[in-house]
């Protein structure tokens, strides 16, 4: 069972049908007990950094999080969710993120060429800079998956595992232990998205 | 970099697609949610339903149809027609759309926009303008194209853009169902005055329209075409192998 964690940010009804796609029970819970009882935990998250980290932390769930990662389970923030996994974000100001993974969430504007649009909008290629992930079982580089954002996570070289390309390198997904996150929307991604999501949920905690 | 877009557009009136023939494979055609199933597993890069139903009961067939669509199909769905307050976009973001296009509903109450944009977040909310040359300028239509609203269209998209609007749709009527391509003038117009994404629509006729436009129009994201896909006039999968062909990047 996969909890996708609901805590009043987002639309999650295209995550929990992608579960179901790649034949996963899934259920959207705010519940401490469900998510403990779940075998895999999806962050998620869409809108402004600020106002997600306070949702986050007044619902108590910031700290049901971390206790999961440290069970060991494995975890996957999902857009402005695998941003909150970070120390902290400069959108509008600076917020703490979680400081699960080590980096900064930092604007696109004036650290992309000018002329590009923002927010990073759109299928983009993944370049793949960890082939054997296993997020990754199913999938090849140069796949396309869809973007939504206008900000992203700098100076995490490490937990770093795939990127796209738009005027620099733009940090993709990430994983360090149990913990992984996707900047781009899997479940908006077609079938190279359910395959992530398929791969994630074969990854044993 | 990030790919030109391909987006089919449905329109759908009481629960069925309005136009369309028979493909293979696909045992009904006036399913919207079959056929999207289609699109989606053809490559269509994004979805946009089109509410064209008058009825109540017509509105609530096509939130099914929107719930159904959006369980099986996961790639990005975009819903317009009818929009006109914030309970509207609470209704069909909550079965699964994910940007809401707004037209005469903007037009009538311009701060629409700036409102959805601050709940839902700019990416959410899609400006579609329906333009049309009048003496010598252009002019945004209302009500489907039927009435000139006597506003300069892109003074009009540049506001709509300044209040929120995170993409723009705009649906030449000099040039659509001509089939004689897209209105290249109109679109660099367009795509001068705003820097968020640009949606040409209304023209297509073939293949090399959409390597035109994109050609001559670097700055627009993507093309939508209706008619031409749900006549199989052109198929996806050919579209995107011209457009390949022609050095451009598609996914």
């Amino acid at each position: 069972m996969v909890a996708i964690i609901d805590y009043g940010v987002g639309n999650l009804f295209s995550l929990h049908a992608s579960f179901q796609a790649v034949g996963q029970p899934s259920v959207v819970t705010s519940d401490p007990a469900a998510i403990a009882a779940a075998s895999h935990v999806i962050l998620p998250g869409v809108g402004a950094f600020a106002d997600a980290a306070a949702k986050l932390r007044a619902s108590g769930l910031d700290e049901v999080v971390r206790g999961e990662i440290k069970k060991g389970k494995p975890v996957m923030g999902i857009c402005l969710g695998m941003q909150l996994l970070f120390e902290k974000s400069y959108e509008f100001g600076e917020h703490a993120g979680l400081s699960l993974l080590q980096g900064a969430v930092v604007p696109m504007a004036g650290t992309i060429p000018e002329g590009l649009k923002i927010p990073h909008i759109g299928w983009n290629a993944l370049h793949l800079l960890d082939e054997a992930n296993p997020i990754f079982r199913y999938t090849t580089h140069d796949e396309c998956v869809y973007f939504v954002h206008s900000f992203y996570a700098a100076g995490c070289d490490d937990s770093c595992i795939a990127t796209a390309e738009y005027g620099r390198e733009i940090t993709a997904a990430v994983n360090r232990d149990n913990l992984f996150g996707c900047q781009f929307h899997p479940e908006k991604s077609g079938a190279a998205g359910l395959s992530i999501l398929r791969a994630f949920c074969e990854i044993k905690g | 970099m990030i790919t030109k877009r391909i987006i089919p557009c449905l329109d759908v009136k009481d629960g069925r697609v309005v136009k369309g023939k028979n493909f293979q494979g696909l045992q009904d055609v006036s399913s919207p949610v079959e056929l999207a199933g289609y699109y989606s597993s053809c490559g269509a890069d994004e979805l946009v339903f089109y509410d064209i139903t008058a009825s109540a009961e017509g509105r609530s067939l096509f939130t099914d149809i929107l719930r159904q669509t959006a369980a099986r199909v996961f790639i990005p769905l975009t819903v317009g027609g009818g929009i006109r307050s914030l309970a509207d976009f609470e209704r069909v973001l909550g079965c699964g759309a994910d940007k809401v296009s707004v037209n005469s509903g903007a037009i009538r109450d311009p701060e629409l926009i700036g409102r959805a944009a601050r709940l839902y977040g700019s990416q959410c909310v899609v400006l579609s303008a329906d333009v049309k040359r009048v003496g010598g300028g252009f002019h945004v239509f209302a009500r489907g194209g039927r009435d000139d609203t006597g506003m300069e269209a892109i003074e009009w998209i540049r506001s709509c853009v300044g209040r929120g609007a995170g993409e723009v749709v705009v649906n030449s009527i000099d040039t659509d169902g001509v089939k004689a391509g897209f209105d290249i003038e109109l679109l660099r117009l367009v795509c001068g005055a705003v820097d968020v994404p640009v949606i040409a629509s209304g023209g297509a006729g073939c293949a090399q329209d959409f390597v035109q436009l994109f050609r001559q129009v670097p700055g627009v994201d993507a093309g939508l075409a209706a008619s031409i896909f749900h006549y199989g006039t052109l198929t996806i999968p050919d579209l995107k192998r011209e457009l390949r062909a022609n050095g451009m990047l598609v996914r």
